[in-house]
Parts: C-alpha cells; sequence; structure tokens
C-alpha cells in the first residue's frame, strides 16, 4: 500500500526540454484536464516498471509537448498520424510500450482514418484520446466533438447541427470493431471519476504489457480556458451536459478472453537471408556453358518485337527469350507492352539479345517482328528495319505482310499448338520457329529457360514439343 | 554471384532487404504495386514487417515510426502516392529519420495516366513539402541499378540521417533485365539517436519542432550545413563518350537509355557528341555540367516531362551555354530516331550560324 | 532521522500551484483552502489548512500538476526534516 502520494517517477525531476525559464511547472493552463490524465499516466508506467521500454507518440495539439515532462522514449508526429507513427515503431520494435496520446481535433477529425485501421489492425497499441470538445491550441475553435449549440470561435452562432453534423462519438465507433481489446470512456472531473479513470488507464496500458491488442481510453478533459469557465464549473459542466452526449462507461472489454501474443524474432544469417529472398540462384544453372549456334551475320543482335492478343503468352515469349539468350551470355533485356499501348488487350513487348551492352532497351524500329494477331502486323509491320525478319501466325491472321525489303515467315503457330493439344503453346511454337530459323539460341538454352520461367513445370513437356515442331516447320 | 533475370520493381525489394531494409509499409499504385507486393511476400521471411496502410499519408507516417527506431524501413509509390506523402517527407527530413522512398513515377497532373512520365522531378528534388529540406534523389536507368541504388539508397540516408528517394519511371520498373546482387547486410541499429524501448534510448526524443525562431533557424542551418556536404560528396553521374563532344544530351532514367542509343548511331555518322547522365539528382552534378562547358558548345536535354530538369542544367550553366530542350510527356516516348532527328537540327543550326559568322 | 507518521499530512509546493482550486472543490474533509497570498507566478495557491487531513489523496488526482501536491498517509515514513516542513 502506497503510503506517499507524490510526483511519479516517470516526470522528469525537472522538465530541462521545457524552452522558457520555468523549468518546474506545465504549460497548460491552470485547471486543464492533461495534467490529470499526464499524472495518472505517469503513475501507471513508474507502478508497471516499463518506464525504460515506453515510446509516447506526441502528437500535435496542447499536448505537443509530452516530452517536456515524461521521461521516457518519445516521438513527435505530424497532425493526426499518431496512430499511423505507433504502429510502425510497434511493429518494429513490440517489447516496446507505445502510448498513443491525441487530441480530439487529431484523432476525430484529421487523423479519424489512422485511428480506424490502427484499431482495426488490433495495434499493440494504447491510445489515449482527450475529448475536450475544442480546439484548446489553436485559440477554440470546433472540434469534430463539439456539442450541438455549442459556441467556438468557428461556431459563432453554436454549433449547428445541419451545418456541421452531429459530435462524433469516438469511443462507440471504435467499439464495433472487431479488434479492439479494451475501449472505454471516463471523465476527468471529481474523485469518482477519477478513480475509475485511474483504473482504466492503468488497464489500457496492462493490455499492451500483456501482449493482448489495442486497447483505447476516451477521457472527457475540461479546457477552462476555451470553454471561459473556472476549472469546477468546467468540471461539472463535463458531469452534468457533456456526458449526456458521450456517456461513460465500458464500450468493450474481451481482455479475459484474447489469448496473449509472443513475439519472437528471427535472426537470419547472410546465408540465409538470400536463400529467402531468392537470390544467389543456387536453382538457377548458371555453371552450365552453353555452346552457340554459328549464326548468320543479319540475325546477329536482334532487336524484337512481339505482339498479339492478351492470352497468347506474347510477354512469357518474350521472356523466355531474354532468358535463354542470358543463358548464353547475352546481353538481354525485356520490356512489357506499357502505358499507351495496352489498350483493346493487345499486348506487346521489346526484347534485346545482343553481344554488346543493351542501350536502349526500347525497340521502335525491331529487326524482328513476331506477331500473332492481324491487328499488330499492321500495326508493327512498318516499323521493321530493311533487311529484317517478321514472323506472322498465319493461323490467325489473313493477310500477308506487303513488305518486299524484309523477309517473312509464316508460322501456323496456332494450328500446330492445336494438333499438339492445346493453342496456348502456340508462342512455345513460334519460339522454335524464330530460333530455328535464325540460329539466335539454341533448343538447349530455351528448354532451360523454359524450367526457370515456367512455374507450373508439368506443362514444360508439352512447352518443349511446340518449340521443337516450331523448329522443324521453319527447317 | 550469378546474375538472375528480374523486373526492376523486383529487384528494388531484393536490394532493399539486401541492405538490411526490415520494413515496408506502403499502398498499391499502379506502376509500383510490384513492389508492395514483392515486400509482402519477401518480408516476413527474412523476420521483416510489412504492412498495407490505409492512405499513402498512413504509410509514410508508419515508416516515419519505424525509422524512429533506427530500423531501415521504406515505401514505394507513384507519382499521386509521392504527392500525399509528401507531408510525411517534410516531417522526416525535419526530424532527421533515415529513410527511402521509392516512386515509380507515372503521367500527370491529376489522375494522368498509368504510363511512364519524369513528372515528379519537381515534387521530389526540389522538395514537394514545406520549409527548407532537400532529399537525396538517385536516378537508376537499368533493372542493376534498381537494386544497386535501392542498396545505396539505405547507407547514404543513414549516413545523413535524411530520406533518400529512388526516382525511376514505370518503363525502369517494369523492365526486366539481368541483375547481379549484393552481399547481404545484417541490421544493425545505431542507438545514439533512435527510440528502441530501451534503457539505452530513454532520453532520446526524434521532433520536428523547435517552437523558439532561434533555435529553428539553427536546425534550419544545421540542414543546411548537411545540404551542402551531400553536394560535395556525393555526386554521382555517368559520362558517355564526352571529351571531344561539341552537343551534350542530358537525361536520366529511362531517357538515358534511348540517349545512349543516339550518341552511338550518330557517333557512327561522324556527329562529336555525348552523353551525360545524373545518378543522382540532387545533389546535381553542376560542376560536372560547367566542366563539359570549357568544351562543349550545346546542352541538349531530354525528360519525359515538359521541361523540368532542364532548370536545373541551365542554373548549372548560368548562361555560360545554349540549353536545348526535347521532352514527351502523358506517357509517350521519343524513339531514338524521332531524337536524332531533333539533335540533328541543332547542328545543322549551328553551323549555319558558323557560315554566317564567317 | 525516519519517523512514522501518526496522522496524514498534504504538503502543497505553492510555486507549482496554478490556483485551479481543483483540490479545494474536491477536498472531502474541507481542509484546503486558497491563499489570499501571490506565489512568484501571480498565483493565489491553495493551501492546507494544517489538521484534518485524512490522507485519502482525493485531491492528489485532482491536481492538474505534476508536482504541486503530495499526500502523506497515516503511516507513512518520512523524513523528520519534511515534517518539520509540514509545520
Amino acid at each position: 500500500m502506497t503510503t506517499i502520494l507524490k510526483k511519479p517517477s516517470t516526470f522528469y525531476e525537472v522538465f530541462t526540454r521545457k524552452p522558457d525559464a520555468d523549468k518546474i511547472n506545465t504549460h497548460y493552463c491552470p485547471g486543464c484536464g492533461h495534467g490529470k490524465l499526464h499524472k495518472l499516466i505517469a503513475e501507471a508506467i513508474e507502478d508497471l516498471g516499463i518506464q525504460d521500454r515506453v515510446i509516447i507518440i506526441n502528437p500535435v495539439g496542447c499536448s505537443v509537448f509530452l516530452y517536456y515532462y515524461f521521461d521516457t522514449g518519445h516521438i513527435q508526429v505530424a497532425h493526426g498520424r499518431a496512430p499511423a507513427v505507433a504502429t510502425g515503431i510497434k511493429r518494429v520494435h513490440p517489447h516496446s510500450i507505445v502510448i498513443s496520446y491525441q487530441g480530439d481535433g487529431d484523432l476525430a477529425a484529421i487523423g479519424g482514418n489512422e485511428i480506424l485501421h490502427a484499431a482495426n489492425r488490433g495495434e499493440h497499441i494504447t491510445v489515449f484520446f482527450v475529448n475536450n470538445a475544442i480546439y484548446g491550441m489553436t485559440g477554440g475553435q470546433m472540434a469534430p466533438t463539439t456539442l450541438p449549440g455549442m459556441k467556438t470561435t468557428t461556431t459563432p452562432r453554436g454549433r449547428d447541427i445541419h451545418n456541421e453534423g452531429y459530435p462524433l462519438r469516438m469511443a462507440e465507433l471504435i467499439a464495433t470493431l472487431d479488434a479492439p481489446v479494451y475501449v472505454e470512456r471516463v471523465a476527468l472531473t471529481d474523485a469518482k471519476n477519477m478513480a475509475k479513470a485511474r483504473k482504466a488507464v492503468r488497464k489500457a496500458i496492462q493490455i499492451q504489457v500483456e501482449g493482448k491488442g489495442f486497447a483505447f481510453v476516451e477521457a472527457l478533459s475540461t479546457c477552462p480556458t476555451g470553454w471561459g469557465m473556472n476549472p469546477p464549473d468546467a468540471e461539472k459542466w463535463i458531469n452534468e451536459v457533456m456526458t449526456k452526449y458521450f456517456p461513460l462507461g465500458v464500450f468493450k472489454d474481451i481482455s479475459d478472453k484474447v489469448e496473449p501474443v509472443k513475439f519472437e524474432k528471427k535472426i537470419l544469417t547472410a546465408e540465409d537471408i538470400k536463400k529467402a529472398i531468392g537470390v544467389n540462384g543456387s536453382e538457377v544453372t548458371q555453371v552450365k556453358k552453353y555452346q552457340r549456334n554459328t549464326i548468320a551475320e543479319k540475325y546477329k543482335n536482334p532487336k524484337i518485337k512481339i505482339a498479339g492478343f492478351g492470352g497468347q503468352g506474347i510477354l512469357l515469349l518474350g521472356l523466355v527469350l531474354a532468358q535463354a539468350g542470358m543463358l548464353e551470355e547475352y546481353h538481354v533485356s525485356w520490356l512489357p507492352s506499357y502505358g499507351p499501348e495496352m489498350r483493346g488487350g493487345t499486348a506487346n513487348c521489346h526484347v534485346n539479345i545482343s553481344e554488346s551492352e543493351i542501350a536502349s532497351p526500347l525497340v521502335s524500329i525491331p529487326t524482328v517482328l513476331i506477331v500473332m494477331n492481324r491487328p499488330s502486323l499492321e500495326k508493327f509491320e512498318g516499323t521493321v528495319k530493311p533487311g529484317g525478319v517478321i514472323f506472322y501466325d498465319n493461323s490467325l491472321i489473313d493477310i500477308e505482310p506487303s513488305r518486299k525489303d524484309v523477309e517473312v515467315v509464316a508460322v501456323p503457330a496456332t494450328k500446330i499448338a492445336d494438333d499438339l493439344g492445346s493453342t496456348k503453346v502456340a508462342n512455345m511454337v513460334m519460339i522454335g520457329a524464330y530460333i530455328g530459323y535464325t540460329g539466335i539460341l539454341t533448343k538447349e538454352s530455351i528448354f532451360d529457360a523454359l524450367d526457370i520461367m515456367v512455374k507450373r513445370k508439368e506443362f514444360n513437356e508439352l512447352n518443349r514439343k511446340a518449340v521443337e515442331a516450331g523448329m522443324e516447320f521453319v527447317v | 554471384m550469378p546474375k538472375q533475370l528480374m523486373k526492376g520493381n523486383e529487384a528494388v525489394v531484393r536490394g532493399a532487404i539486401l541492405a538490411g531494409c526490415r520494413a515496408f509499409f506502403g499502398y498499391p499504385i499502379t506502376p509500383a504495386s510490384e513492389i508492395a507486393e514483392a515486400a509482402s511476400l519477401l518480408m516476413p521471411e527474412v523476420g521483416g514487417v510489412f504492412i498495407q496502410a490505409e492512405s499513402e499519408v498512413a504509410a509514410i507516417n508508419m515508416l516515419f515510426g519505424a525509422a524512429s527506431g533506427g530500423v531501415r524501413a521504406m515505401t514505394a509509390s507513384s507519382s499521386p502516392g509521392i504527392s500525399l506523402m509528401q507531408e510525411g517527407v517534410s516531417y522526416a527530413a525535419g526530424a532527421e529519420l533515415p529513410m527511402v522512398i521509392v516512386d515509380i513515377m507515372r503521367g500527370g497532373p491529376g489522375l494522368g495516366n498509368i504510363a511512364p512520365e519524369q513528372g515528379d522531378y519537381y515534387q521530389v528534388v526540389k522538395g514537394g513539402g514545406h520549409g527548407n529540406y532537400k532529399v537525396i534523389v538517385l536516378a537508376p536507368n537499368s533493372v542493376q541499378e534498381m537494386c544497386d541504388l535501392t542498396y545505396l539508397a539505405f547507407d547514404l540516408a543513414e549516413k545523413y540521417r535524411t530520406p533518400v528517394y529512388v526516382l525511376a519511371d514505370g518503363f525502369i520498373g517494369q523492365m526486366v533485365e539481368p541483375v547481379e546482387f549484393p552481399e547481404p547486410k545484417l541490421p544493425q541499429i545505431d542507438k545514439t539517436w533512435c527510440v528502441d524501448g530501451t534503457a539505452e534510448t530513454r532520453h532520446n526524443l526524434i521532433t520536428s519542432i523547435y517552437l523558439a525562431p532561434e533555435e529553428l533557424e539553427q536546425h534550419n542551418l544545421k540542414l543546411k550545413k548537411k545540404y551542402e556536404r551531400i553536394k560535395r560528396e556525393e555526386v554521382r553521374y555517368e559520362a558517355y563518350k564526352v571529351d571531344d563532344a561539341e552537343v551534350i544530351l542530358i537525361g536520366y532514367g529511362i531517357v538515358s537509355r534511348i540517349l545512349k542509343s543516339v550518341v552511338d548511331t550518330m557517333r557512327e555518322d561522324g556527329y562529336k557528341i555525348g552523353l551525360l547522365r545524373p545518378i543522382t539528382l540532387f545533389p546535381f552534378p553542376e560542376e560536372k555540367i560547367r566542366d563539359l562547358a570549357k568544351t562543349a558548345q550545346i546542352f541538349f536535354v531530354v525528360e519525359l516531362s515538359t521541361g523540368q530538369m532542364v532548370d536545373d542544367v541551365k542554373l548549372a550553366l548560368n548562361g555560360m551555354r545554349e540549353v536545348k530542350f526535347y521532352g514527351r510527356c502523358g506517357g509517350m516516348v521519343p524513339s531514338a530516331e524521332e531524337i536524332i532527328e531533333q539533335v540533328k537540327s541543332v547542328f545543322e543550326e549551328t553551323e549555319k550560324e558558323i557560315e554566317h559568322q564567317r | 532521522m525516519q519517523i512514522t507518521l501518526q496522522k496524514a499530512f498534504i504538503k502543497i509546493n505553492k510555486e507549482q500551484c496554478k490556483g485551479c482550486t481543483l483540490c479545494i472543490e474536491t477536498c472531502p474533509v474541507d481542509v484546503l483552502k486558497i491563499s489570499d497570498k501571490f506565489n512568484s507566478r501571480g498565483y493565489h495557491y491553495a493551501e492546507y489548512t494544517g489538521d484534518g487531513c485524512t490522507g485519502c489523496g482525493v485531491c492528489f488526482y485532482a491536481c492538474p500538476e505534476p508536482g504541486a501536491i503530495t499526500v502523506y498517509k497515516r503511516g507513512a515514513i518520512v523524513d523528520e526534516e519534511i515534517l518539520k516542513s509540514f509545520n
């Protein structure tokens, strides 16, 4: 049993961070409820023996200077964002005890989104919400909790529900969510209410210490200056008027039902990390050396554009070429259709396979055009470099390219694929036709590339057959 | 380490984790969403945190919280999302928090479109938020650099205790190229300034408020000093075939790749042309530009915008040399051929002028 | 020398009092009053009438200032010097 009630040791003995000459007293006006809540929090921290672990999120509002008073870790944050910052710090340091302290403008107006979502995620933080129905720091403007009819500097005729709407009952709102563990509204007024508030503050912090989850205490608090009342009258006004709109009590408490969460830290070695994120390419058969084909000069260093309908596997076609090119130790790049080109379900991509470093990955004048539908042929035929090659799927494209200064290779890719059992492998037939005709890449590297790129390996048997069928077709 | 083929946006997350990043907070937005997706998959695997925030405003503030804890942490977004994050960036610069922000730029203003653009230069390089602050801005032009510059960004962020941007466009984010990954760094926490819920850091305070005007002025001057040091020590650029160049092309990100093709092609035709690619947009390679002005007559800036970085080139030259500009925007990307045409006309103009002077 | 208090006391640090009167208002035994003197910051501060405190602690929680009020309950062990300062 405590026999002496004195300034809790959680408070700094001298408030050295306070810039003015007075380092002993708070900056609050006489009778302000903030000081009463500070004392309850400080006392609870001391009694729970958690001072070293506490990080207090300092909001914007009259309580912006919590760091003057509490001898704990502090983060001072932007208006309304305390629950988001609290989330960030608590998630990276789960052993810390994070206390978010916010006023009504901060929490219920500008930070409405942040508090709802932090509560809804069930963040393991403790939130103290000081509701004094007014913007104290900025000189008494309307708060989201200002009562109907109440005069403030921005509701000079009284809060009009038709213009400003109704006061927000945050405790009730938060209590409707599934995740919060404990939600209570208290009043920082007379002895009876202070006893309840003291209990609520302890419980809200205790819940976090036990790893149980999100706790929220709304405290009705006086602003004698903002309300133009003397402190005792201000407390009476809370008891008699404010509690009518903001009833006191516990709105939710599942603290004896929730299982505490144990936070465990994962310690990884450098090797573990590489493995976990799939780098170092242990699965990539990099050590293998590929014997490149002898390639005619005109087919070397191709700039390839591949185009067709979405769903024809156009992007994969390009990726397999790029992957195989890399295996054969070429410089490669792949760029998907993107932006204004991506309309009407068409897809295209740009692939470079080069003996030297690739400058621009964009292929505006392709030396190889692979097209699998008519709109793509019509759109890109004209861009092919003189002397280049056009591969087109003549089982789907009912016109012939008109260019006479390029090589044209018609491949009934979809038909061949269909005969093999799936039209889906038409893209693989095209790969076969392209590498078979130009010799740019070997079957071996393409097969290995398929093993790397295709997630469902059972498809690769058919894919390989389709590549071979394409190669046979152009021989 | 052998190379792996990978998308730029995915290389960013791996580069970050290898740099010791263990927290990602983001809100999905095209064309940056793959970064959040990869982070959601990989962060838990390395004991890290991933949260899909309720908004970009919340994301940057979660990052503010994690960064306050001395943990390497990041977010990624695209242009309109970055606009929303500016509040948090200003606070982080003021509170001197290290953090990494990846911006995969898209078309604007407003909802614009999801196509690649470089219209965020002003909002990222010139601040964007309120107050006197700067951020380090790194501009990758390949998938390898998406990894490497993200990796570097964490070191710079910590060294200078400042937010660092990786500023890329949709193309660099979506592109697939081979990447060689760096060695992993194990996370470490500098307890001298952070708050991590231990006795050692109990007296630390993360704040951007300095109520007394005298103090705030001192704080601003301290920041300015830091930015001056960054300007002296962290300028990075790539100069390509500039030695005898009469015309210097300047571009960053995907544009620099196209410009390299332009240089190669025009050099084959005998044009004396080179490329300067700023890798750091802040600090901007102004001295190098002035240095090049000793030999080059014309500076030709190409951007995927109506002209933003070009201002910094002009400021660097301060009237010493003529600065030409060619820009495409809205997601339109100039081909090398299109740029060559523009540059050739500049050469022709110059020749005419020389003849005229004779 | 340490002594055990036989009756409760309240000590008000007048320099830390802002004269809000909440302690006076809430005291169940009415042993606090506002001083007609000012403290150095110009507030009429609260003071203990000197007798009758039950050590209930209600004023301690009513006071918004961290260190303005200290309550010594019956049975508290205190330094003799502190006791002297009460009188």
